[in-house]
């Protein structure tokens, strides 16, 4: 069905641009030939200079003294450590956010309150605070000297420079994505198919498992991805509260550094590039996503 | 079962939706609650519903006390005016969702499932839509499907939120009559909600017309347009002509003049002369009530329109003659109401 209507729909799109090149002259909205091909041109070098350069020279270097110095790079414990941090840390994050997020987008969307609308700005604040002040704010919290500091340390709880720490402050990073990719879609679809799903006799259970999460399915994956991307992938907040243990507090962005910093190119880069592929399969799995999400719009009206 | 409203109050911040509404429905019955937009009529079915809570009255099903259960636990079927159909399932999983989500203590059969949806879906003849889904729908196919939807838990009641709303003019007629020989083959306690007075007069047995959060009248359909009780309802249901007249010791004054019409007793000082536009006779100048001079016709249908200046004062009123009645442009009439109501204005 899908697959169906995108050959329809590139097929449109051929059909209408063969017809825009031989009317060009009169098409009013057809720019020159001279001018397409410089706009085309310039983004294209952009493009190419500030995306996919980079991109190659990570994948370059990787594999500069071949695969096995790549592989061995990958399977040096300290990587092997790094990685399995890194997709801890992920994991608690992207499950709480989950939960969260789908909390404050349903709050949001479908009920009236007051304070609603700072509550959207407090949802957005994490995008708005540079990360390494939001890794800050945790120090300040769970430090030494912070604020719950003597207590945590009097009961014998580490939560800085370990992996509750880091995870925290991912926590606090990632947290507007699913609510973000959620309030847009969930306003969209009001509450009606819950009031008609109570009304045949649901409970809030089933409301939400039966009629509310498989609407917006697409847009949880969506918010999820985006999530998972960012968790792993932050630097600075993490940077600021895991302390740099070699082999224990050490997520992969922040191995990617030190090793760099040590001039260890092929290890560096061997992390670096499990990161850009990481990249790249959000790209696509996005792209997929917000096709998906676009059928979940109401269309009815 | 029958249904009754006690003193129902709802506002929403400062905006009075429902200001004190009694009502009481038969059972069996077919009831319209018709209003503009803003008079509180779904505000009222939704509080019926159990979707809306209302701030003071009552709200009873069969004399017992319905605000102690949920919308969940009143058995009331809701068909919705944008339909509501879940949209990531099927016809059939849309109408069998009220059987799937019972307590499985009575939950039916698959099989027993099966055969109650198809059952329903013959009902309302859409049985071959089955596994479509409701964007490949058509307006009139998803409501009779929301209906059918609303149907499967066997309601005790029938409430429908402008069922025909969103539909064009030639399905919203073909449902209308639909509807009514739906509800006289199931007889479920049936009220419907909408601000198409034809839709009202045409289906339902009694019609309640509500402004403002209060209703106005309540009864049959013939009642409501011969023997309208307040001036809003004369002036919403059907065509009327309005002149604000003054009354005073029985007398009829339209700018001072007096007027050959007897003022019921009730109606003094500054009142509003409503005329049904068919209901005004026209003979020759001077042998009417009032007088005045064509100004514009137009024939359609089995009736022509007049508009025409009054002498008595600067008010143009449009008049319905039948059509081999000749009628020109510049022609001096005199007017006659056959039938008449003043209300006092205010």
């Amino acid at each position: 069905m899908s697959i169906e209507m995108t050959l329809q729909r590139t097929s449109g799109t051929a059909a209408q641009s063969s017809h825009v090149e031989s009317a060009a002259r009169r098409d009013p909205r057809a720019e020159p030939a001279a001018v397409r091909i410089a706009i085309i041109t310039l983004a294209i070098g952009f493009l190419s200079l500030f995306v996919v350069l980079p991109l190659v020279v990570v994948f370059v270097e990787a594999f500069g003294k071949g695969v096995m110095a790549y592989l061995s790079a990958l399977a040096d414990p300290e990587a092997w450590s790094a990685i399995r941090l890194t997709l801890g840390v992920a994991a608690v994050s992207v499950g709480t956010n989950l939960v969260f997020g789908l909390a404050a987008a349903w709050a949001i969307a479908k009920f009236d309150f007051p304070g609603k609308t700072f509550l959207i700005t407090l949802i957005d604040l994490p995008f708005s605070v540079s990360p390494v002040i939001s890794g800050l704010v945790f120090v300040l919290l769970f430090g030494a000297q912070g604020f719950f500091g003597p207590w945590l340390q009097s009961h014998g709880l580490q939560i800085l420079f370990a992996f509750p720490g880091i995870t925290l402050a991912t926590v606090f990073v990632t947290f507007p994505f699913v609510a973000r990719a959620l309030i847009p879609l969930m306003q969209e679809q009001g509450t009606q198919e819950e009031e008609a799903a109570i009304s045949l006799g649901a409970s809030g259970l089933q409301t939400f498992f039966r009629v509310t999460l498989p609407n917006i399915k697409w847009g949880v994956l969506y918010g999820v991805l985006l999530c998972n991307a960012r968790a792993m992938g932050e630097f600075g907040a993490v940077s600021v509260v895991s302390g740099h243990i070699r082999g224990e507090t050490n997520t992969m962005p922040l191995l990617v550094e030190i090793l760099y910093n040590e001039y260890q190119m092929v290890a560096s880069f061997a992390i670096a590039s499990l990161l850009a592929m990481l990249a790249l399969i959000t790209l696509i799995a996005k792209t997929i996503l917000e096709r998906n999400i676009d059928e979940d719009m109401p269309h009815d009206h | 079962m029958t249904i009754e409203a006690r003193g129902v109050v709802k506002t929403f911040g400062s905006f009075k939706a429902l200001d004190s509404v009694d009502l009481k429905v038969a059972n069996g019955e077919l009831l319209a609650l018709l209003g503009p937009s803003g008079s509180g009529k779904t505000t009222l079915l939704r509080i019926i519903a159990g979707l809306e809570w209302p701030d003071a009255g009552e709200i009873l099903f069969d004399g017992e006390n319905a605000l102690d259960r949920g919308a969940r636990e009143r058995h009331v079927g809701f068909v919705f005016q944008h339909y509501a159909l879940f949209r990531h399932m099927s016809v059939f999983e849309n109408v069998a969702f009220g059987l799937r989500v019972q307590p499985r203590s009575i939950r039916k059969s698959e099989a027993q499932i099966r055969a109650r949806v198809k059952e329903l879906l013959d009902l309302v003849q859409l049985d071959w839509l089955a596994d479509r889904y409701p964007s490949q729908l058509s307006g009139g196919q998803r409501q009779r499907i929301a209906l059918a939807r609303a149907l499967a838990i066997e309601p005790r009641i029938l409430l429908l939120d402008e069922p025909f709303g969103a539909l064009d003019a030639k399905v919203r007629k073909e449902l209308r009559q639909w509807l009514r020989t739906l509800h006289h083959s199931i007889n479920v306690t049936s009220i419907f909600v909408t601000h198409d007075q034809e839709e009202a007069l045409e289906v339902a047995h009694r019609v309640v017309v509500m402004d403002k959060g209060r209703i106005e009248q309540v009864g049959s359909p013939n009642d409501v347009y011969d023997a309208p009780a307040t001036a809003f309802v004369h002036g919403f249901i059907g065509e009327s002509i309005m002149l604000p007249v003054e009354v005073s010791g029985g007398a009829v004054h339209l700018n001072g003049r007096p007027l050959d019409l007897a003022a019921p007793g009730d109606a003094a000082g500054a009142s509003t002369l409503f005329v049904r536009r068919h209901d005004m006779v026209i003979g020759p100048a001077g042998s009417g009530t009032l007088d005045g001079a064509i100004t514009h016709v137009r024939s359609f249908g089995p009736v022509q329109r007049a508009e025409i200046a009054l002498t008595e004062s600067s008010a143009i009123i449009e008049i319905d003659a039948p059509r081999d009645r000749e009628l020109k442009i510049g022609d001096r009439i005199g007017l006659k109401p056959r039938h008449y109501r003043i209300f006092a204005s205010g």
